[in-house]
């Protein structure tokens, strides 16, 4: 017998089917999928016009009002056919914890969250990570101190130090440049605002005396961020993943984040929580191929197919982070940089070792991959990410000189 | 017409020329049933439009399409007023040398139904179908403001009051993902992601909608926009650009698909340079192989 089949008696069918669907909301939350009480109100109401014995019928009342999202259907399936696969005969003990336990266990840290070290937490528990090193003085940094910290380099950082630069990070303002959007406010642009013109008119017997005037709106910018976490860029990539999400919560605007070794990783979601360590590890969870191998073409053709579409519309700003080392298909990645810059307003990308002054990009993906960046900049220190944060304020203030500014943006930074 | 089984508009639809999953038929169904709006999701050229042109039809009552972009805002949306009516009330009152009234000037008489407000409108018949196409193309501001609009169906013009609908429309939202939509928004809908179809539904939609295709012409163009799908491109073709290659071929008096006319015509479904240049040649030999080996 089948769970959501109705019974002979009908008044205690009805009221099994409602304790039914409960279980059931209760397993598609314990899947991570938002359903609300009220939705199942809903469904309750929805079921009343389907029959009820029609399996199909059901699955696809039941989706159509509890699932809102199409990553969401499979989880959906999962748990539909669970459910209703169970008979009765034990009531309603659904065992829901199967498919949850199916899903890797949540701490599974390859990358040790980076903590910062015990100051924020006096006494109490703390970390093994962190209970070896002794607790670093707040702003008690010399300016020089200050200095020197600013110009190391991010895989030279002691654990302290690393604390530091944390703070310091956290502490930079990001503004990324604006775009007009279509929408239109009142202002002193150059579009008529008739409604605003006839009613002022109306003081004056209707005659016009002066034209209201509107302006279109402006919007930052939104801004998506590619980073590289392969093997190569191991040094970097604790700091790197710190830097994202700094600039995820410090701007306004949506930001959309990606990782990548082997394959691409979306990481918006995990990065949208307000405490840091915690957004840290669900990172370390979603990423399976940390430390990998580099397949940067491979990777940005994943984003130009699946996403691109999706993110980059409104003149979003790219930042690409990468060493350059791939080992992919130089033809490809040079197809998929292409392709990348002419759907983005603006592509940066960022490279640690552009801060080495014997570091010249000769790597076969660097060579195919730089006549599509528009801008080539270091980031392998505090200075480096100030410089960055300059630039992307001023970023609508420079013109648009896509190509030749290339060779000028090296030159600058190499010097 | 009244519906009262999901095999009845299953039926209805078919009647309609549109060749509905019972899934789909479940979602449209219910949101008849329940008042609720229909959210529709999917690539391009799945026929998500052409759901709410068909509803539109079997309810025998009006279609009215708002299409989103960028900055749709309240005055192309919902109402705008009649300026040069307005101007020329003034004048005409002027020579009268009596004096515009305000009241009298922000009045339903100035006012110009834009599709929102036409759609809540109660002067007609029937609730009228309300197609909210491509919502993903609008911006936030105004999918809050479609969420207000599609929680009470009401509107409220400052100058003129409340306007509620007596019946409330029906609702179809559309949108291709090329952005998140608010899940607030969705919320309120029935959610249905249209997928591409399978050969044997595919080949109904084409036989539905190019009656005059040959079988096999009609057959060896399924066969070939579904090998399409699983290869390596951009843009991959919808079923609207399937029905677009075999009327072009018919037009064309094919009675089978040829190398040379499958390379002349590639435009009509492929819409990306690289695309077609990757398909034509040897790819596109070696489908229409199999193809024909199929059919």
């Amino acid at each position: 017998m089948m769970t959501l089949a109705p019974d002979s008696d009908s008044n205690s069918a009805s009221g099994n089917l409602l304790h039914n669907l409960l279980l059931f909301g209760r397993l598609l939350r314990g899947l991570g999928v938002d359903v609300n009480p009220g939705q199942m109100i809903d469904l309750v109401q929805a079921l009343g016009y389907v029959q009820i014995g029609h399996k199909v019928d059901v699955y696809h009342t039941m989706r159509s009002l509890l699932i809102h999202r199409r990553e969401d259907i499979p989880l959906f399936d999962e748990a539909f056919e669970m459910f209703w696969r169970r008979p009765r005969a034990e009531g309603t003990a659904i065992d829901f914890r199967a498919p949850a336990e199916r899903r890797p266990k949540r701490p599974l840290v390859t990358t040790p969250p980076l903590r910062e070290p015990a100051a924020s937490k006096p006494g109490g528990q703390r970390d093994s990570s962190s209970s070896g090193e002794p607790p670093i003085v707040e702003a008690t940094l010399t300016y020089s101190a200050r200095e020197v910290l600013r110009h190391k380099d991010f895989a030279e950082l002691t654990g302290e130090e690393l604390g530091a630069i944390k703070r310091l990070m956290a502490a930079l303002v990001w503004q990324l440049g604006e775009r007009r959007t279509r929408r239109q406010q009142i202002g002193t642009g150059q579009l008529l605002d008739l409604r605003r013109t006839i009613r002022r008119s109306l003081r004056y017997g209707g005659e016009v005396l002066t034209w209201a005037q509107r302006e279109p709106k402006v919007k930052p910018r939104p801004l998506v961020i590619v980073a590289d976490i392969s093997g190569s860029m191991e040094r970097y990539v604790r700091l790197l993943v710190h830097f994202i999400y700094s600039l995820a919560v410090g701007l306004e605007q949506p930001v959309e984040s990606f990782v990548f070794s082997t394959h691409l990783t979306r990481i918006t979601r995990q990065l949208r929580g307000r405490d840091v360590d915690r957004a840290l590890r669900e990172v370390a969870f979603a990423v399976s191929d940390w430390s990998g191998g580099t397949r940067i073409g491979e990777a940005l053709k994943t984003f130009n197919f699946d996403w691109g579409r999706r993110v980059l519309g409104h003149g979003a700003v790219v930042l690409l982070i990468s060493d350059g080392w791939d080992r992919g298909d130089v033809d490809l990645l040079r197809v998929e940089m292409a392709r990348l810059q002419r759907s983005c307003y603006r592509l940066i990308w960022l490279n640690p070792l552009l801060g080495s002054p014997l570091y010249e990009p000769l790597t076969r993906g660097i060579q195919a991959a730089l006549p599509y960046i528009d801008d080539f900049l270091p980031v392998h220190n505090l200075a480096s990410l100030e410089d960055l944060a300059r630039r992307l304020s001023e970023l609508d203030q420079r013109p648009l000189l896509r190509r030749q500014q290339v060779k000028l943006n090296y030159a600058r930074s190499s010097s | 017409m009244a519906i009262d089984s999901i095999d009845e508009l299953q039926t209805a639809l078919r009647e309609k020329l549109y060749i509905a999953d019972r899934g789909l038929a479940t979602s449209i169904y219910l949101a008849l049933k329940l008042g609720r709006p229909l959210f529709l999701e999917g690539e391009a050229g799945v026929g998500k439009t052409e759901v709410a042109k068909v509803v539109a039809q079997l309810l025998d009552t009006d279609l009215i399409r708002l299409q989103c972009y960028e900055g749709l805002d309240v005055n192309h949306a919902v109402y705008e007023w009649n300026y040069t009516r307005q101007m020329l009330h003034i004048r005409m009152l002027e020579a009268r040398s009596e004096r515009a009234d305000e009241t009298e000037l922000f009045g339903p008489e100035f006012l110009l139904p834009r599709p929102l407000l036409q759609a809540i409108e109660d002067s007609r018949a029937k609730p009228p179908v309300l197609l909210v196409d491509e919502i993903d193309r609008s911006d936030e501001e105004f999918e809050a403001f479609l969420l207000e609009v599609l929680s009470d169906f009401q509107i409220t013009i400052p100058e003129i009051g409340t306007i509620k609908a007596k019946q409330p429309p029906s609702v179809i939202i559309t949108s291709n993902r090329t952005r998140e939509v608010h899940d607030a928004l969705k919320r309120r809908c029935l959610y249905y992601w249209i997928d591409y179809p399978t050969f044997e539904k595919e080949l109904e939609i084409v036989q539905a909608k190019v009656p005059q295709a040959p079988l096999l012409l009609a057959r060896q163009v399924t066969g070939f926009v579904q090998e399409l799908r699983r290869a390596d491109l951009y843009k991959i073709p919808g079923v609207a650009e399937t029905l677009d290659w075999t009327a072009a071929l018919v037009a064309l008096d094919q009675q089978a698909l040829e190398l040379s006319m499958v390379e002349d015509t590639l435009g009509a479904i492929l819409k990306y340079q690289d695309d077609v240049e990757k398909v034509k040649g040897e790819n596109a030999k070696a489908i229409l192989e199999r193809v024909r080996v199929m059919s």
